[in-house]
């Protein structure tokens, strides 16, 4: 027996969402009036953002925040997240937007001063959850000693975005006498990666499917300004550096080999990879070398500063299995290459689309 | 003193983890290089049944380090590889009517129909969502009541026991709105069609490890006695396969063509008596038409009559468009081993992971696309990776 299915049609107006309406208080959740910009927009920043963020700046809540410029270079970044789940196993959706805009201004060698934020929040969105994920930027912005000195928010309505999404900006201060650039890779560099691979996207991708392994892993999601700032700080000068998040490690040496024109060989046995995040990537399918960091620096340094730039990774709390993984082997063709742990070769591409769990 | 690999038999049937040791890899690559010498031939072909296979073999840099007179071919082994034009373009189809939720493995995703992909059917309107068992798909159907729910029923019989566990379930606790689409494939049939094809002189068959788990290595009997050439069920890390390619060799230096199981970890003559039980308790065995191999006697899976309800395509009108096979495309003559990436015009320049033209660039699991990724868009002259 056949039917069309068109009859069965139904509007998609969410049964669901309908009946969570039903228990919702407006006082537990973002409603449409915290974006009118009236009354309920002014306590929604009084009362969540600027206890979390308080600074002068801030403090003023006008349009801009203004701050002298120190002399030498600025670096400007900027980010959005909109990561799903937003609370994982080591973080959430808050400190990966810190540490994400701090690691890109740190791994230009600036040291982060000043961010902005910017929040768009679905209409529905719990407070207690908005508080928890401002909670974990104020402790992050902490560690990696930046301040949020503006500010905005806007409330979308149900389903037009996934809970919440955030931009972070930020800005630090190049200081003088350090160029460090993906472009400024030269033969004989060392690559030096600064702890095991591959743990925020295994932490996501458990996270989001409820698959679980005998060791659970955690999002190594985390601030590296203070380890750059420490390799500078010795006088040491890495050529490049990159935190290798989409796209994996993998992805962030295909980068660098394209923008400085050199072959890279890295060797498989000395790339660190917790045991957790390998059976993780053996069951899904997944290639360890392509799957997600927010919390680990891959730096380019002249062979003679390898031994020292390795010193002052691992004095870090967040490098602490830092190790050399590899050489950049010549100038010329961009490719990278991988020496097997068995002794075989073979070529390590850029990543294409998203890496899917096989079938089989 | 024991012979080489022995000692590294002894090793590895400890059941210990590290099935990567360098020094066993030595090992095995001294034995391989010996057996291959002592063959006296001048090209040993084998094949791997298994897209994890070849992704593993170029991986591990395997093919680099074993002599040259010894060639591994890429078979059929990839679940979405094999799925034709006509299965993907009916899904596809289907997604699009309205109240329909399609949900498919995350491999499905990027595979081109005839003119569209569900991925590209997702960007324009089709509820399609990625799932990791058949059974999220069937919770999907239990909390949209309102929504009829398809999966996409692909792959080997490593996927077929679950889906009729799902299907079992759907049907005791009466979900009305919870449907599948059967494709999934046989193995074995596949491995007759491609022993088949003429002019394939293959010397021996790296059989499916995962696969194998299910249906056991008792069924490759059919290897050895009919076509003549040794069967090893194999697992997927580097001295597995090392110690796979010497057991054939070995068979081959020997003359005596058999069904080995190197992979005894986690295979057993007669796999998983349960699943199978599962398995055709729900399906049972009908014709299938395979991208590249065509249509293959009994090497699919259909519904018995209890569970049809649950086939969407006979509950519901779904509008089957016309399907085209790509032009040019070559899939088909490298699924069967006959012809290598590389063979194809389109290859590395038509056709690329970031558009694939065939099904075997989509996949990480296809055989192009691990020729893409590990070994580069060509060969350069000598300079092999």
């Amino acid at each position: 027996m056949k039917s069309g299915l068109k009859r069965q049609r139904r509007k998609d107006s969410g049964v669901k969402g309908s009946m969570e309406k039903k228990e919702q208080r407006s006082s537990e959740f973002i409603t449409l009036a915290h974006g009118s910009g009236g009354k309920a927009a002014h306590e929604l920043i009084t009362r969540f953002f600027l206890p979390y963020f308080d600074n002068p700046i801030l403090r003023t809540l006008d349009d801009q925040g203004v701050f002298k410029i120190e002399s030498g270079r600025l670096a400007l970044t900027t980010d959005t997240y909109v990561v799903d789940p937003i609370f994982f196993r080591g973080g959430d959706i808050g400190k990966l937007a810190i540490c994400g805009t701090v690691n890109d201004l740190a791994v230009c060698g600036a040291r982060p001063v000043y961010l902005s934020a910017g929040f768009v929040l679905e209409e529905g969105f719990s407070l207690e959850k908005l508080e928890r994920i401002l909670s974990s930027m104020k402790e992050a912005s902490q560690e990696a000693k930046v301040t949020i000195i503006t500010a905005d928010t806007k409330v979308v309505e149900r389903g037009a975005c996934d809970e919440i999404f955030i931009n972070t900006s930020g800005i630090g201060i190049v200081p003088s006498g350090v160029e460090i650039s993906s472009k400024l890779v030269e033969a004989g560099d060392a690559v030096l990666v600064s702890g095991a691979i591959g743990e925020h996207g295994t932490a996501i991708i458990s996270e989001r499917e409820g698959i679980s392994f005998e060791t659970e892993v955690a999002s190594d999601c985390a601030p590296l300004s203070e380890m750059v700032g420490a390799i500078l700080a010795d006088g040491l000068r890495p050529h490049a550096m990159r935190d290798p998040t989409r796209g994996g490690l993998a992805t962030t040496l295909n980068e660098i080999a394209m923008a400085s024109h050199v072959e890279i060989e890295i060797e498989e046995a000395l790339v660190p990879i917790a045991t957790a995040v390998k059976s993780a990537c053996n069951l899904l399918g997944f290639d360890p070398l392509y799957v997600a960091n927010e919390g680990k620096l891959v730096a380019f340094v002249p062979e003679r500063e390898a031994h020292d730039t390795l010193t002052i990774m691992k004095q870090n709390k967040y490098g602490k299995n830092a190790a050399v993984i590899g050489r950049v082997v010549s100038k010329g063709e961009a490719r990278v290459y991988m020496r097997t742990r068995i002794g075989g070769r073979r070529l390590v591409d850029m990543l294409v689309g998203e890496q899917f769990p096989r079938i089989c | 003193m024991l012979p080489v690999a022995l000692i590294v038999e002894c090793r590895m049937s400890r059941f210990t983890e590290d099935f990567e040791n360098p020094d066993d890899a030595k090992l095995l690559l001294r034995e391989i290089k010996n057996l291959a010498h002592s063959s006296n031939k001048e090209r040993i072909q084998f094949m791997e049944v298994c897209g994890t296979h070849t992704v593993a073999i170029f991986r591990y840099g395997i093919r680099e380090l074993i002599p040259n007179n010894i060639r591994l071919l890429s078979g059929p082994g990839c679940p979405v590889c094999v799925t034709p034009n006509s299965s993907i373009d009916h899904f596809i189809s289907l997604s699009e009517l309205p109240g329909v939720v399609a949900t498919v493995f995350g491999d499905m995703m990027r595979v081109p129909g005839s003119d569209s992909s569900l991925e590209m059917a997702k960007a324009s309107g089709s509820d399609v969502r990625v799932v990791y068992s058949s059974l999220d798909a069937l919770k999907i159907a239990r909390e949209n009541p309102d929504k009829q729910v398809v999966f996409f029923a692909v792959g080997f019989e490593t996927t077929a026991p679950t889906i009729a566990a799902t299907l079992l379930t759907a049907a005791r606790e009466g979900t009305q709105n919870f449907f599948v689409l059967p494709a999934n494939k046989l193995v074995p049939p596949a491995i007759r069609a491609v022993l088949d094809t003429e002019d394939l002189a293959l010397d021996g068959l790296i059989c499916p490890g995962h696969v194998s788990a299910i249906i056991g290595s008792r069924v490759y009997g059919f290897i050895p006695s009919q076509y003549g050439i040794g069967a090893v069920v194999t697992g997927f890390q580097s001295t597995d396969i090392l110690y796979a390619i010497c057991l054939l060799l070995r068979q081959v230096v020997e003359a005596k063509p058999r069904v080995q199981t190197q992979y005894s970890r986690l295979v057993s003559d007669d796999g998983n008596p349960a699943a199978l039980k599962i398995m055709y308790q729900v399906f049972e065995p009908c014709d299938s038409v395979w991208r590249g191999l065509g249509p293959i006697p009994m090497s699919g899976l259909k519904l018995r009559s209890e569970f049809s309800r649950f086939d969407f395509s006979e509950r519901f009108d779904v509008p089957i468009p016309e399907s085209l096979e790509a032009k040019g495309c070559l899939c088909g003559e490298v699924l069967r081993g006959k012809k290598e990436p590389y063979d194809c015009a389109l290859f590395g320049s038509a056709c690329t992971p970031e558009s694939p033209v065939g099904a075997c660039m989509v996949t990480t699991e296809g055989t192009c696309q691990a020729y893409y990724r590990y070994r580069g868009r060509r060969i350069q002259g000598e300079d092999r990776v």
